[in-house]
């Protein structure tokens, strides 16, 4: 059952900043993957999509064209792609559509977000206080993790320049100027420890994939690639999350953990056969510590992994070989989706100047967001 | 003559010399939350009980708030130019709750995770009457 959806087309507008508005940076993307995927708007019979700050995205029916198409709008934060792609992998496997589009795409003011307490259940005092900030989460968070299992700052700013590294081979990144470990580590402090170069930023883009069924996939495209496994979790009892005034000391799992054991385990895979990954890296802490939630290591094994440069695009476990968060910046709407577009350009070797160098077979995707939710995915050629 | 205004209601005891955060304990689950809630987040249950939490406890993490946060949310009137870090942590209470928190400290040298903090009340902004409003805080535990 799980083979039994292909992805058929891929777009993407270019991440970064633009003068055009989110919702036709969408459009963009969308007829980009119409087009990758040698299909008409008139083949899709379903599609899903979202952003956070950039409108409906059903809106989009009047510039790709009125054809009556069942199209739901999606909203979760930074799994809205990954909810939008799941629920048309969803729709795929019920037999409610035979072509598909997930889409997202976003345009976010500059600066760090500023949401409203009252959104995440909070009360007005947290964001008058200055507590109602996702940096600060994420500071504490590779905090606590670096004393209990030995991670360290030259550790921190690798993932950082590693990311960099690959956006400068990316055409479609924001970020392309490589960076040394010392500019990492220098930069202006933001939230101990991590400095301004650590961390992504909001920014604009967007990303489509037209799904199919498996067995009509190669009508539309030679080289699909299949989506094994999507799977979304929220938060379990006991994670740390952002935006949590307490945290109970009987502590438990990240929603990653769960998600990523659910994806492998539909899969029929894990995490050792995956050859490339693509893990949430809102910050370089984020993808490190999302390296052990999603079964890639056990806590603390990262320091050596990454200091031996086996997660850079020649090393044995490529992660985010498009640059990550950090060099593409982060579109909510689109984040979760620029992974599985990155992942099917890899298994279709078509990466160019980013392409691992090893032979491929399979990916993973992760994306990780407020208030606890993540989304992963398992592909396969 | 100002007065000292606490930031909400029902977050801390005030006025008091030795001021407690308020959370709810839900007797079946032993969960505490802070501040006070309406139903457990581990069973669902609705029988919370007000509790005044310990007022010490132990650094769990922390971090330095680098820039100026965004107003609104941020209360806070300074402006990028007379702005100064101030840190943020989570402090575990006991076993009962670990309660995120400012910092009366900004300086990492001071900060250790497991070391002894006390919860403090400090101002951190004023009203359109000049008034201070008041916030908790943890600071170092002085030896």
């Amino acid at each position: 059952m799980a083979e039994d959806v292909a992805i058929i087309g891929i777009g993407m507008h270019p991440f970064g900043r633009h003068d055009n508005t989110g919702m036709e940076q969408g459009a963009y993307a969308a007829r980009e993957a119409l087009k990758d995927a040698g299909c008409d708007w008139s083949d899709v019979n379903y599609a899903f999509g979202g952003s956070s700050a950039a409108g409906n995205a059903d809106t989009m029916v009047s510039a790709l064209g009125l054809t009556g198409l069942p199209f739901i709008n999606v909203a979760n934060g930074c799994a809205t792609g990954g909810s939008a792609l799941i629920s048309a992998y969803n729709a795929i496997n019920a037999g409610a559509a035979d072509v598909c589009m997930a889409i997202g795409f976003d345009k976010h003011p500059k600066g760090a977000f500023d949401p409203d307490p009252a959104d995440f259940g909070l009360g007005k005092w947290y964001g008058d206080t200055g507590l109602m900030l996702t940096t600060q989460f994420f500071g504490m968070k590779i905090q606590r993790y670096m004393d209990q299992y030995g991670i360290s700052a030259s550790t921190l700013a690798k993932v950082a320049v590693k990311n960099f590294h690959n956006g400068s081979l990316n055409e479609n990144a924001w970020r392309r100027k490589p960076m040394t470990e010392d500019e990492v580590l220098n930069a202006l402090m933001l939230s101990n420890p991590l400095t301004q170069y650590m961390f992504c930023s909001p920014g604009e883009g967007g990303v489509a994939l037209i799904l199919a069924r498996g067995d009509i996939a190669k009508k539309f495209q030679k080289k699909p690639v299949y989506l094994r496994s999507a799977v979304l979790r929220s938060r379990p009892f006991g994670s740390f999350e952002v935006f949590n005034s307490w945290l109970s000391p009987d502590r438990g799992n990240s929603p990653s953990v769960g998600a990523a054991a659910a994806a492998f385990k539909m899969a029929g895979m894990g995490p050792s056969e995956m050859d490339i990954a693509q893990v949430q890296d809102t910050e370089s802490g984020a993808e490190i510590m999302h390296m052990a939630e999603c079964g890639f290591c056990e806590d603390g094994e990262q320091e050596d992994l990454i200091q031996s440069g086996a997660t850079n695009l020649d090393g044995r476990l490529p992660i985010n070989t498009d640059g990550g968060c950090l060099a593409n910046g982060e579109p909510v709407g689109a984040s979760g989706l620029r992974q599985v577009y990155e992942s099917a350009l890899q298994l279709r070797e078509d990466a160019g100047a980013h392409q691992v160098p090893k032979p491929i077979k399979t990916a993973f995707t992760h994306v990780y967001g407020a208030p606890g939710i993540s989304a992963c995915t398992v592909l396969s050629r | 003559m100002t007065t000292q205004i606490p930031v909400a209601e029902e977050l801390f005891t005030w006025p008091s010399d030795s001021p407690q955060l308020i959370g709810t304990r839900y007797p079946d689950s032993g969960v505490t939350t802070f501040p006070q809630s309406t139903s457990c987040p581990k069973t669902a249950a609705q029988n919370g009980e007000r509790v005044l939490l310990p007022r010490v406890g132990k650094l769990w993490s922390w971090t330095i708030q680098g820039f100026l946060p965004k107003s609104p949310p941020y209360a806070g009137k300074e402006t990028p130019k007379t702005f100064k870090p101030y840190g943020v942590g989570y402090i575990q209470l006991a076993d009962e709750v670990i309660v995120e928190s400012r910092l009366t400290t900004a300086e990492a040298s001071e900060l250790k995770i497991g070391m002894d903090m006390e919860l403090v009340i400090i101002p951190f902004t004023t009203d359109d009457d000049g008034n201070d409003i008041v916030t908790f805080a943890f600071a170092p535990v002085k030896k």
